[in-house]
Order: C-alpha cells, then structure tokens, then sequence
C-alpha cells in the first residue's frame, strides 16, 4: 500500500519535475528510516501514524505551503543497512532531514552518520540514553522518552511497595542492561533498604522461558522488576502463570502496557502489573480525542503506541521545518532547541540541554477485561518532571 | 533438593522440543546430505498453520487433530519443495542446496507475514494440560510432563522404523553410503522425498506443539534453525539418539548454567558445541564420514589461468568500474564502495571453500574482527587511517591462526560448524564485553579521514584494494601453493601420498582467507564509519556463504561475479520494497534451478560447449572420477 502510494506520489513528482523544475521549490522531503521488514508488528501501526501525520499536513495547507513529502526505507534491522538508507536519502533523495528507526544501535548509527554527515535527525523510537547523552551530538533530537525517564516513572510506584527483595529479568543486550541498571539505581537511591536478590538475562528472541521462570522463583523475591518484550514477554508470562511464579509478588514492567506488547497476551495478561505504557482507551483528552477520531476514521482500527510515535515525528517534524522556514540543518538545530508543539499527550517541548522531548507515558496497572488485556489507573507523566537536573546532564553530554 | 529435580524436569521439557526438530534435520541430512536451511522455516509454518486449525476447531479433538494435521500439511509442502526444486540439484555442487533452501526460508519469512498479519500470535492452551502439577512446593507445566514423556516416544518409534522397516534399513543403509543403495538398484528419488517428508512432519510438528507455550511470530526459525544444527552436530550427524543426548545436554547444561551464570544462555550452545568437536570431531555418536568418492573440483572445467585476452578484458573491466565517480552521484558510489568490500569478502571465503574445500560457516567472524581491529586502533590508540587499515586485519589474522589451527582438523560440516561456533564466541564477545566493544550499541565515530573522505575516493581506495586482493588471491590459486591446497582438498590420501602436510597447507590458507576478509572489514568500518557485532554475525557469514555459491563453488572467478550480483541485488530491493526477502529468495530459488553450478560456472559451461577441444578434458575428467 505505502510502495504504491509513494511509487504513485514518486511518479507524479518526476514527471511534474520534468516538466517545471520549478516544482521542486514548492516541495519538502523527509527521509524516514526504520525496521520494516524485522519488526513489522511495531513498525505497521508507526507507518499508519506517519501517513495520517503527512494527510494532516498536507490538507492543511503543507509546511509554508509548500507540500510535504516523506521518503521511506527500511533498514532491515541491520544498523549498516540503516546507513546505507541514510546515504540514499541523503545523496540521491536530497531529504532535508533524517527521521525514525527502532533499535537502539540503529538509531545510534544513524546519529553518528547525521553528526558525521552534518544532517538533521529526528530519532523517533530508539530508547537508549547514550543517543542524547553518551554519544548524543548536535544534529541528533529523540522524539520518545528515554530509558531513564520510563525507569524514573516506573521507580516513583515501585518505591511504594512494601516489598524489599527484588529480582529482575531483562533481555541480554543493551537496551535491557541499562533498563535495569538504571532502575537498580534510581530505586536504591529512594529504597536504600531493597536487596537485589536475583538477575536473570535470557538472550534477545530466544528466552527458554521455563527454567528461567523456575530460577526466578528459587531466589524467592518479593517484588520482580521485567523489560523482556514481545515474544519473549508471551513465553515468560505463560510461563510464569503456569508455574505461579507472579502470586502474590508484585510485578514492575517496562513497556508492557503498550498495545504492541500487551494485545498478544490476551487472556493470559497477568493483574496487577505496573507498567508503563498507551492505554489509548481511557485517555481522554481533547487532543487525543482529535488524534483518535481521525486514526480510527483513516484505518478502522485502534492506534498503537507506535502510531503516536510515526504521527507526532512527523508532526514535529513539519513544525521544525516551518519554524526554520530553511533546509539549512543549523536553522534546524536552532528552530528545534526549545521548539514546543503541541501532540495528542498534549504540548511537547524539544530540550535545548540535551535535545530529548518531553514527551512522556503513561504509569497505569494491568488487568484483564472481556478476555484481553488493558492497562487501568492509568496517569500521563510528563517527560519534563522525570529528568536528572540540568548540571548532571551537562555532565552526560559529551562536550562540542 | 525438590528445586533441583523441578528444574531437571524443566530442562527435559526444553530438550523435548529441540530434539523433535534436530532428529527431522539429522535424518534429513544424513540421508540426502542436504543441509537444510528451511528446517526452521519448516518448523514455523508447523507453528502458524496449527494456529489457524486449533483456532478454527475448538475441543480436544480440534486441538491435537488440529497439532498433527498441521504437520502434516506442512509435509505436503516438503515433499513439493523436494520434488520441485531439490530433485534438481541433487548433483549440484556440495552446498549448493543450502542456497536454494536459504532462498525458501527468506520467502517463507515475508510470506507468513503477509498471510497471517505481523502480530504475535497466542495460541491455545492444550486441553487437559493447562495447569501445573505440584511437587513438594514447586510447580511443574502438566505440559511440560506431556513433552518429556513425548520426546522418548517419539525417539522409540523412530527407532522402531529405522531398525525394524525395510524402508528403516534403506535409509541407514543410504546414510551410510548412498552411491552403494543407489548401485543396488534402490530408487534414491521416493527414497530421498519419503525422508524429506519425514524430517518435514517432525519438524512442523515440532513447532505446533510449542503453540501452548510460545508466541507464533515469523521470526522463529532463525530463532530454532542454528541451534537445531548444533544440536544435529553435537549428537553427530544421522544418529537420532546422539540428537537426543545432544538436546538433552544443551538443555540441562542451560537450565542449571543459569542459575550461576545468568548471561550463558547466549552462547551455551556454541560453547559446547567448540568442546565437543575438538574431542570428538564427529560429535558425540557420529561416525568418521566414508572418503567422498566425488571430485568436488571437478564438476565444471579444469581451471586455468587467465589467458592475455581475458587479462585485458579484466583490466578494461576494472578502469571501466574506475570511471564510476565521473557518471554517477555519491549514493552510487558509496553503493558501489560496499560492493567492492564484499567482492573482496567473497573472495576470501571462495578461496577457502573452493579452492581449499573447506566450507566456513562462519567467515564473518575475521571480517568483524578487521572491523574491530580498525576501530580499536582508530578511536583508541588514535592511530592515523593508513596504519589503522594495515594493521586492523591483524585482528582477523589473528583470529584465523587461532581458530583454523582447531578447525582444520575437522572437515565437511564438522569443519564448518565448528568455524559457526568460533563465530558465534567472538560474536558474542563483542556483544557481552561492553566497556570495551560498546556491546551492541557498537563503536561510532571511525570515519576516514579527510584524503578518503570524500565518496569518490573511498570509493577508488575501495576498488584499488579489492583488484589487488582479488589478483593476489588468483596468483596463489595459481602458485605451488594452489596447486598444494588443492591436491589436498581433492585427494587427502594422494597428497599426503606425495608428501604434502595436508593440515598445514590448510590451516596457511584458512590464515590467508582470514587476513583478506579481515582487510574487507577494515574497509568495511571506515565506510560505515562505525562497528557492530552485526559484523561478526551468522547472517553476514551466511551472507557470504550465498554470494559464493551464487557465482559458481567450482569457478575461479565465481566468487566476484556472486558478490556483485547479490549484494546489488541486495541494496536495490531493500530500498525499493519492504518485501525484499520474498524477492531476493525468489529469485535466489531461480538462480538455483536455471544455473544449477551458479551464475559463472553456467558461463563456463557454456563457453565450453563451444569449443572444439572439450571432449577431451571431459574424458580424462571422467576417467579421474572413477579412479577416485
């Protein structure tokens, strides 16, 4: 469906373009990149998100009416790929920024290629904190709250539990290592009184869910904290149903209230879970009233986390590239550090410190209704209100 | 004590599933020596199709009739995947039916997807088995009972038809020597389907019985397929109870290694595998493999070198790829630098595997430690580019003494999963140790400086070292050296006969074949300007494994044309469609049935059929073969 629309939206342009090239001024592109092919269940929703993003703006008028077009490619998972997309966009495409990916060392290739290349990059989902602090640069902006934030939510309800032995499972890359330490952290500091009784790190896609669930329960804690995902998440829930590894122990959970990964679990959704996540069911807000009427009117299908994330990059993006009123990727950098918009969680803001939005999520608690999962006593925490003070991540970022 | 028995039990239940599809492959290879690639995808389909029948058909009887009727729906495929297209190949190069079967399992990724939507899937609970059992205080999956009392099941019945059918005692006796059945008059062609679909059913039926335990998504064969083959090699190759051990030893040594080292999951299987095959080079219960009674060398033409007109033909060939810069934009040269990369990565596994008949599975491993050397030197000691690209590759070279002094010890699929698991723990070395390597977040920042900046020059850098590598490369094929490694490839007796140190002639040209590719993956990072345990893993070794076979196992020349072909391919579909995998295995399974010895090696035919002097090279070829 997209290849056509694009291929269609790519024909009409080459042949306008031959016959004026003057057209070529009253257009804008956006070269966008993510995991299509490997990740299709997040990616799909994400692409939805965008498209609807482009119709919106579009229909409105475009980007000071000029017509904004966004080129996609998908990088196969692979961060050498990503690059190779990145190229392409760049050289052949002449996109006036970059925006997308997934994973988190795609994302963190495609910075270093933006910083590299001098290319504005609008990283859309990847988590990991190193693309704004680590490894951040100029040229590289993160649309999705970080690793730290989720885990600074997370931390904030779990410090209220009674429970003082904790154990955690977490997939064994990136992404899960500093999930976990950065909970660890954060969660000593409020709980000094909190053992650390068990780790458990089941590779990526191949958990054997069994004898880790068994593993779990012999270190006995009291409290489990989890950033395994997607299949592994399924296998390890069942798992743990079965063997009754969640009575009576609370569980904290990284990402698990979003559609993506809970609408799989179904009937098995565990209760009680904290989470963060989208419960796009009982939000209900002007703004996400908008946003919801016309992703369900557009697709007749509900929204993921995802088609937040696709739909307000592109919105971001448009609102930097009207503000700059410039491809120029300095204007860029300018126009977006400090640059508010508004999104369905409400007004955003792209921090000039550190380039991160505020963009935040909400905390809420799993349950099952009617034989599916959902997430109630759900709450929207702000990005702004879960991030280190100024002077540490000063500290962070490397220096210019 | 009741914890220990628990998780014994527990790790039994994760054997059980492992063992039902490693026993389908095992029989598979045994008898038609075909390394099956699609077994994972196999195993899938099992998965996905159960699904859709267990949903459709609710109750106990649904439920199970739905298990085995999925298997063998999925065998039907087998047996029409083995009568359309592997029947043809048969007599193909060795390997060559990894790379049709590796083009299926592409296709098969991208066409679940497109049947069944891209969400996970939850599949039923079995009936009578959804709750767990309680044992002095810990529970056990009634599941999981159910899969351990299946496994021996299962293993008895198979044990029943090979030792007491007489379709049991042909398949042992083709394990054995199948050229002897096929002399006997046995007909090898039902002989081969039936145990195609045999090994087929076991492994979808494998994979529908995870559908109460797992999530149905279309990444679970790459998630099964690698360590169902460590687990084939470990038991040794056609034995069924060494399948079996084998799972159960993988599974017990995860369930209990993860209670003291929770990070070994990741690389368990590997390292068991590396032990037991420098112990036991035929694993466990494997026999040593009979002498192969087929030349591999042999099947094209007696290879030769360049004559003048081709030399010039060569060299206008290369200063025509040099004017590149002056006709086309950045996007192709940077393209056209990573074909170059590959071409020179090719040719070093085609080196190895062609010219010394030693198939690696896992050639990625000294590319990635090029790269890494690169980057070390470059971010770390801060050296300049030059002396970075010139000593990066002594990583790789490095890596390649060390490994191909174990590695040569072994041959045929022993001597390349043994590479694979080598792979495999230096893959995971970089992707564990992240103070040092960044774990998979990578390396940033290695981008050449300002003299190869520019995507002209890089692109001239890349051309220049890929011509050289290339010539070097043919220059050895061509010395004593050559000629050496490949007396020992082709008659190990013989060479040896005629006082050749068959192992150290082999182990020099796994060094040489890893110094290239590790100068590839030099070029490699500074193109990409960053590095990633991507670079070291299974799918670039796979990768490369394809771009060889593509152009012809058996063609000098085969490896260039096949790394520029796929890797082309490659960039142009994934930028085109996001169904890039149906295409490309698509068109890979043409390939393979339209040139059965490759894009060159179909050349070569060609080009022979027109010259007057063939008959005679083809009979003092023959004549070779049935002296052999």
């Amino acid at each position: 469906m997209r290849r056509s629309y694009l291929l269609g939206a790519g024909l009409a342009i080459m042949v306008a373009g031959m016959a004026n090239t003057a057209m070529a001024q009253s257009e804008i592109k956006i070269g966008e990149i993510n995991s299509y092919s490997l990740l299709p269940a997040f990616t799909e929703p994400y692409r939805k998100g965008w498209q609807l993003s482009v119709e919106e703006i579009n229909a409105a008028g475009g980007i000071n009416g000029k017509k904004l077009i966004v080129v996609s490619k998908d990088d196969g998972g692979k961060p050498a790929d990503a690059q190779t997309a990145a190229n392409e966009l760049v050289s052949s495409e002449n996109v006036a920024m970059l925006t997308g990916t997934f994973l988190s060392n795609i994302g963190l290739a495609v910075s270093d290629f933006a910083n590299q290349k001098k290319v504005f990059f609008l990283a859309a989902e990847p988590l990991t904190d190193a693309i704004t602090w680590a490894k951040g640069n100029r040229y590289t902006f993160r649309l999705r709250p970080s690793n730290y934030m989720q885990a600074a939510m997370l931390v904030e309800e779990a410090a209220k539990l009674p429970a003082k032995r904790w154990a955690t499972i977490a997939p064994n890359y990136e992404y899960g290592q500093s999930a976990v330490a950065v909970f660890k952290k954060l969660m000593s500091e409020k709980r000094p009184d909190i053992q650390w009784v068990d780790e458990q790190w089941p590779p990526q896609g191949k958990i054997d869910a069994g004898p880790v669930v068994q593993a779990l329960a012999a270190a006995n804690p009291e409290a489990i904290l989890n950033v395994t995902f997607g299949a592994d998440l399924v296998k390890f829930v069942r798992e743990g149903n079965t063997r009754g590894l969640f009575k009576d122990r609370a569980v904290v959970s990284f990402l698990t209230g979003e559609p993506e990964y809970l609408d799989p679990l179904k009937e098995e959704t565990p209760d009680g879970w904290i989470v963060t996540g989208y419960p796009w069911y009982s939000i209900k807000t002007p703004e996400h009233d908008a946003f919801l009427k016309a992703y369900q009117a557009k697709y007749n299908d509900y929204p993921r986390l995802g088609s937040i994330v696709g739909y307000q990059t592109i919105k971001s993006a448009a609102a930097i590239l009207a503000k700059a009123n410039s491809t120029d990727p300095e204007k860029l950098i300018a126009a977006t550090e400090g640059l508010s918009v508004p999104s369905p969680f409400g007004e955003i803001t792209f921090r000039k410190i550190d380039h991160q939005s505020t963009l935040g999520a909400y905390v809420g608690k799993t349950a099952v209704k009617d034989g599916k999962g959902v997430m109630v006593d759900s709450v929207y925490r702000k990005g702004s209100d879960y991030l280190p003070g100024d002077a540490e991540v000063e500290k962070l970022r490397p220096k210019e | 004590m009741a914890f220990y028995f628990v998780q014994f039990l527990t790790g039994l239940a994760s054997a059980a599933s492992l063992f039902l599809v490693a026993s389908g492959l095992s029989i598979i290879f045994g008898v038609t020596r075909i390394v099956n690639f699609a077994h994972g995808a196999f195993y899938m389909l099992g998965a996905y199709v159960a699904f859709t029948l267990t949903e459709r058909f609710s109750g106990a009887f649904g439920f199970w009739g739905g298990m085995v009727v999925a298997a063998l729906v999925v065998a039907a495929i087998g047996v029409l995947v083995e009568m359309v297209l592997l029947r043809r190949i048969y007599h193909g190069p060795e390997l060559f039916q990894l790379l049709a079967t590796f083009g299926l399992t592409l296709m098969v990724e991208d066409l679940v997807v497109l049947i069944w939507g891209p969400e996970d899937l939850l599949g039923r609970r079995a009936p009578g088995f959804k709750g767990a059992v309680d044992f002095f205080g810990q529970n056990i999956p009634s599941y999981d009972l159910f899969l351990i009392a299946l496994s021996p099941v299962v293993l008895g019945l198979l044990w029943l038809m090979f030792q007491r059918t007489r379709w049991g005692v042909l398949v042992r006796a083709a394990t054995q020597d199948r050229d002897m059945v096929a002399a006997l008059g046995v007909n090898q062609k039902w002989l081969f389907t039936s145990v195609f679909a045999v090994g087929v059913f076991l492994a979808a039926l494998g994979g529908a019985l995870q559908i109460p335990r797992d999530a149905v998504h279309h990444a679970l064969d790459l998630r099964i397929i690698v360590d169902v083959f460590v687990v084939v090699v470990i038991g040794g190759l056609g034995s069924i109870i060494g399948a079996f051990v084998a799972a159960v030893l993988v599974s017990e040594l995860n369930a209990f290694g993860i209670l003291i080292f929770p990070k070994i999951s990741i690389i368990l299987v590997f390292l068991v595998m590396a032990v037991v095959l420098i112990v036991r080079p035929w694993g466990l219960f494997g026999k040593a493999e009979a002498p192969a009674r087929r030349t591999p060398g042999l099947t094209v033409y007696p290879w030769r070198p360049l004559g003048p007109g081709e030399r010039w033909a060569a060299v206008a060939a290369l200063i025509a790829a040099a004017t590149l810069p002056f006709v086309s934009g950045n996007y192709a040269l940077t393209v056209g630098s990573e074909i170059a990369i590959f071409v020179i990565f090719a040719a070093s596994l085609h080196f190895l595997m062609s010219v010394g008949g030693l198939a690696s599975f896992g050639h990625a491993a000294y590319f990635g430690l090029g790269a890494y050397g690169v980057a070390f030197l470059a971010k770390m000691a801060g050296l300049p580019m030059i002396v970075s690209l010139l000593l990066g590759p002594l990583l790789g070279c490095l890596g390649a003494a060390v490994f191909g002094f174990f590695a040569v010890q072994l041959s045929g699929v022993y001597f390349a999963m043994l590479t694979l698991a080598f792979a495999q723990i230096v893959w995971s070395i970089a992707f564990q140790w992240v103070a040092v390597t960044g774990g998979d977040n990578g390396i940033l920042g290695v981008w050449p400086e300002k003299w190869a900046a520019s995507p002209s020059h890089f692109y001239w850098l890349s051309l220049g070292i890929a011509a050289l590598a290339v010539a070097v490369l043919r220059i050895i094929v061509f010395s004593p050296f050559g000629f050496a490694l490949r007396a020992t490839r082709d008659s190990p007796l013989r060479s040896e006969a005629v006082g050749i140190n068959g192992k150290r002639i082999q182990w020099t040209a796994f060094v040489i074949a890893g110094t290239v590719a590790g100068v590839a993956g030099a070029l490699f990072a500074y193109l990409k300007g960053s590095v990633f345990p991507d670079s070291l893993g299974i799918s670039l070794s796979v990768d490369a494994l394809v771009m060889v076979l593509l152009g012809g196992v058996e063609t000098v020349s085969g490896a260039v044309v096949g790394a520029i072909v796929y890797k082309a391919l490659n960039i142009w579909l994934v930028s085109q469609t996001d169904l890039s995998k149906l295409v490309l295995g698509g068109f890979i399974v043409l390939i393979v049935v339209a040139f059965p010895k490759g894009i060159v090696g179909m050349l070569e035919t060609i080009r022979n059929r027109r010259r007057p002097s063939l008959p005679k090279t083809a009979l003092v070829t023959s004549r070779i073969e049935t002296a052999e």
